[in-house]
């Protein structure tokens, strides 16, 4: 990965009118001059970003700077007032979360919301990348194949003790992992992390930056939304620094702590 | 909601033993009723008419029941106007029933019921053509609500009506019906609906036998439904519903397409409850657009509660012992019947949040 700031967006974009640049081949996510307004409150403005194949990417910024709003844009939870958002050459402004999850973007909320009433066989089960039609769930036997994968998913987020248990019982952190673990059953091109770390104790934090930066194995493309510096240098990745909806930096983490404006804003309150 | 899944927590280990137990013993217990009522009235063991009567009837709420609880308790759809679709599927054999009435009406016309030649009409509307047969009633009755569940259905779970708003809107749903069918004009008997049966398929009603062979096509019914039931839930499509229920959000994000599903569950719980007004129908003798009162289904939904929502033992259990209950209590203290209903759905709600099913396994780890 690049330390340099050249792959960086201009900074002052006028909003796309008409057809959009074609993104670059290498992008996988692509941004573009894409706004966001609620009521007159503008909770994305402008915002460009690209994400290239196989990169993991921190996202920093104040509350309210517009991180779980671009990721609501990506997802298709929010529509945006205007702007492009696509994934490779598929315009996501389209379709709807269901559609966009099995093109391939998989996203963890900051609060995990995994299904309580299930064991953690079960939730994984759910994930794994299957027919999801009505019919096709009636009809689905668990194959020898998708109960390795399974396996291998809970070795990898370390809950395979737990497996037979409700998910209502994990703790904050494992409940966190499930999650992740169930990004990974969707087998997505891009996963997008909200605050991973959030309650977490140091242990687990080490363990999830880790666990995330085997998942950014040069196939697939992690976004984390994180408040938490230092596990954002734990990552060792890319940073970009959103402020009242667009960026504000990108780079380095030592380049991004050390840009003016990111410590006026940010860092330096 | 931590409450919905604590709820919905199915009995664990010796719980869902003696549940099983008890449920195979009781529906052994009613395949047993109508050979009792064989036996000389004298006789210890002798079960009245009247309790065939009543009990098959019951057979035909828990079918109800199981078709609220398989949309309800397990995809979260509270539908407040299943009595709607549990009307349409009594009316739709209710017409087969009025055509085979033929020339024996009071007023002796071969081919047009009672009310028609009442109202001068002077022949038989399009929607009445095919109901001489059986088979197609019977698919109606299955058809009709199934339609209907699916427009309502694909509106509501389309634009992501839920929760108390789609309640709602159920509720909406069979009170326009109930309306609709008052009127004499729309061809359904208005506000006296259909009596008056001689037959069906050939064996005169009101007869032993008829009662019995009625009394176990509801109970092969609700075996069936049962099956059914259990083969959704026990699936991974009845861990999406379940997931739907807890968190519909979330699951959007995993790729399923929640409206789909839930068509899918609610289509089919409303040809249940079509089919348990099918059953019913021809065992008490008449279908009127009191049936699509909004009271009734929530009554319907009372059972569920009472009996333990996300479980399917439960379903049965409620439908039976609410309307034990009632039949009881509308003999003793008619009065009393509709506060002492209002207060058993407070008390479950307050104090039995996972219904008399809960109260076998009060440890609530569930699964």
């Amino acid at each position: 990965m690049s330390e340099s700031s050249q792959a960086v967006l201009p900074m002052e974009r006028p909003p796309v009118l008409g057809r959009p640049r074609p993104p670059r081949s290498d992008a996988v996510l692509y941004l573009d001059g894409v706004s966001v307004v609620f009521d007159g409150f503008r909770a994305l403005n402008n915002l460009s970003l690209i994400v290239e194949q196989g990169e993991l990417r921190a996202v920093i910024g104040p509350n309210g700077a517009g991180k779980t709003t671009m990721m609501d844009v990506i997802t298709g939870k929010t529509r945006p007032t205007e702007g492009v958002v696509q994934f490779r050459d598929i315009d996501l402004t389209r379709l709807d979360e269901a559609a966009i999850a099995n093109l391939g973007i998989g996203r963890k909320f900051q609060k995990p919301t995994v299904f309580d009433a299930l064991t953690v066989f079960e939730n994984l089960e759910l994930a794994l990348k299957a027919p999801r039609n009505p019919w096709a769930c009636l009809r689905w036997m668990l194959s020898g194949e998708a109960r390795d994968r399974i396996a291998a998913t809970l070795a990898e987020i370390g809950l395979t003790a737990r497996a037979g248990d409700r998910a209502a019982i994990l703790s904050h952190g494992q409940r966190q992992w499930l999650e992740i673990g169930m990004l990974l059953m969707q087998d997505p091109e891009v996963l997008l992390v909200d605050e991973p770390v959030a309650g977490m104790t140091d242990q687990e934090t080490e363990h999830t930056a880790a666990l995330l930066r085997r998942i950014a194995d040069g196939r697939r493309s992690v976004v984390v939304v994180e408040h938490d510096l230092e596990f954002v240098r734990a990552l060792g990745c890319k940073v970009t620094v959103l402020c009242e909806g667009a960026m504000l930096s990108e780079g380095s983490i030592d380049h991004v702590q050390n840009d003016p404006r990111v410590v006026e804003v940010y860092l330096g309150r | 909601m931590s409450a919905t899944t604590l709820a919905a927590a199915p009995p664990a280990g010796r719980a869902r033993v003696t549940l099983r137990l008890v449920l195979a013993g009781a529906i052994l217990l009613l395949a047993l009723l109508p050979a009792l009522n064989r036996l000389p009235a004298d006789a210890a063991l002798h079960v009245s008419d009247f309790t065939i009567a009543v009990t098959g009837k019951w057979i035909t709420y828990a079918i109800l029941a199981l078709s609220i609880d398989l949309a309800w308790g397990y995809a979260g759809i509270l539908s407040l106007g299943h009595g709607a679709f549990f009307a349409l599927g009594g009316y739709a054999i209710g017409m087969h029933l009025m055509r085979l009435i033929g020339p024996r009406g009071v007023y002796g016309h071969p081919v047009l019921p009672d009310f028609m030649v009442f109202l001068g009409w002077p022949e038989l509307p399009w929607y009445w053509w095919g109901f001489q047969h059986f088979p197609f009633a019977l698919l109606m009755a299955l058809f009709v609500p199934g339609l209907l569940a699916l427009v309502v259905g694909w509106l509501a779970f389309r634009s992501r009506i839920t929760g108390v708003y789609l309640s709602i809107l159920t509720q909406a749903m069979t009170y326009a019906l109930m309306l609709a069918f008052f009127r004499n004009d729309m061809g359904f008997g208005g506000n006296n609906g259909f009596t008056d049966f001689k037959e069906l398929l050939g064996m005169p009603l009101n007869t032993g036998n008829a009662r019995a062979v009625l009394f176990y096509a509801s109970l092969a019914a609700l075996l069936g439904c049962l099956w059914l039931c259990a083969r959704i839930t026990a699936s991974k499509l009845g861990r999406v519903l379940v997931a739907i229920r807890d968190a519909e959000s979330r699951i959007r994000f995993l790729g399923y397409d929640v409206t789909q599903h839930k068509l899918f569950v609610f289509v089919l719980s409303a040809m249940m409850a079509g089919l348990a007004g099918a059953l019913y129908v021809p065992q008490v003798g008449i279908i009127n657009p009191g049936e699509f009162s909004p009271g009734n289904s929530i009554e319907a939904v009372v059972w569920v509660a009472v009996g333990g929502r996300g479980t399917l033992a439960g379903a049965l259990l409620g439908a039976f012992s609410v309307n034990a209950l009632k039949t009881w209590l509308t003999t003793v203290a008619p009065e009393f019947w509709l506060f002492v209903l209002g207060g058993i759905f407070v008390a479950v709600t307050l104090f039995l949040p996972r219904g008399l099913v809960g109260l076998l396994d009060r440890r609530g780890t569930g699964r």
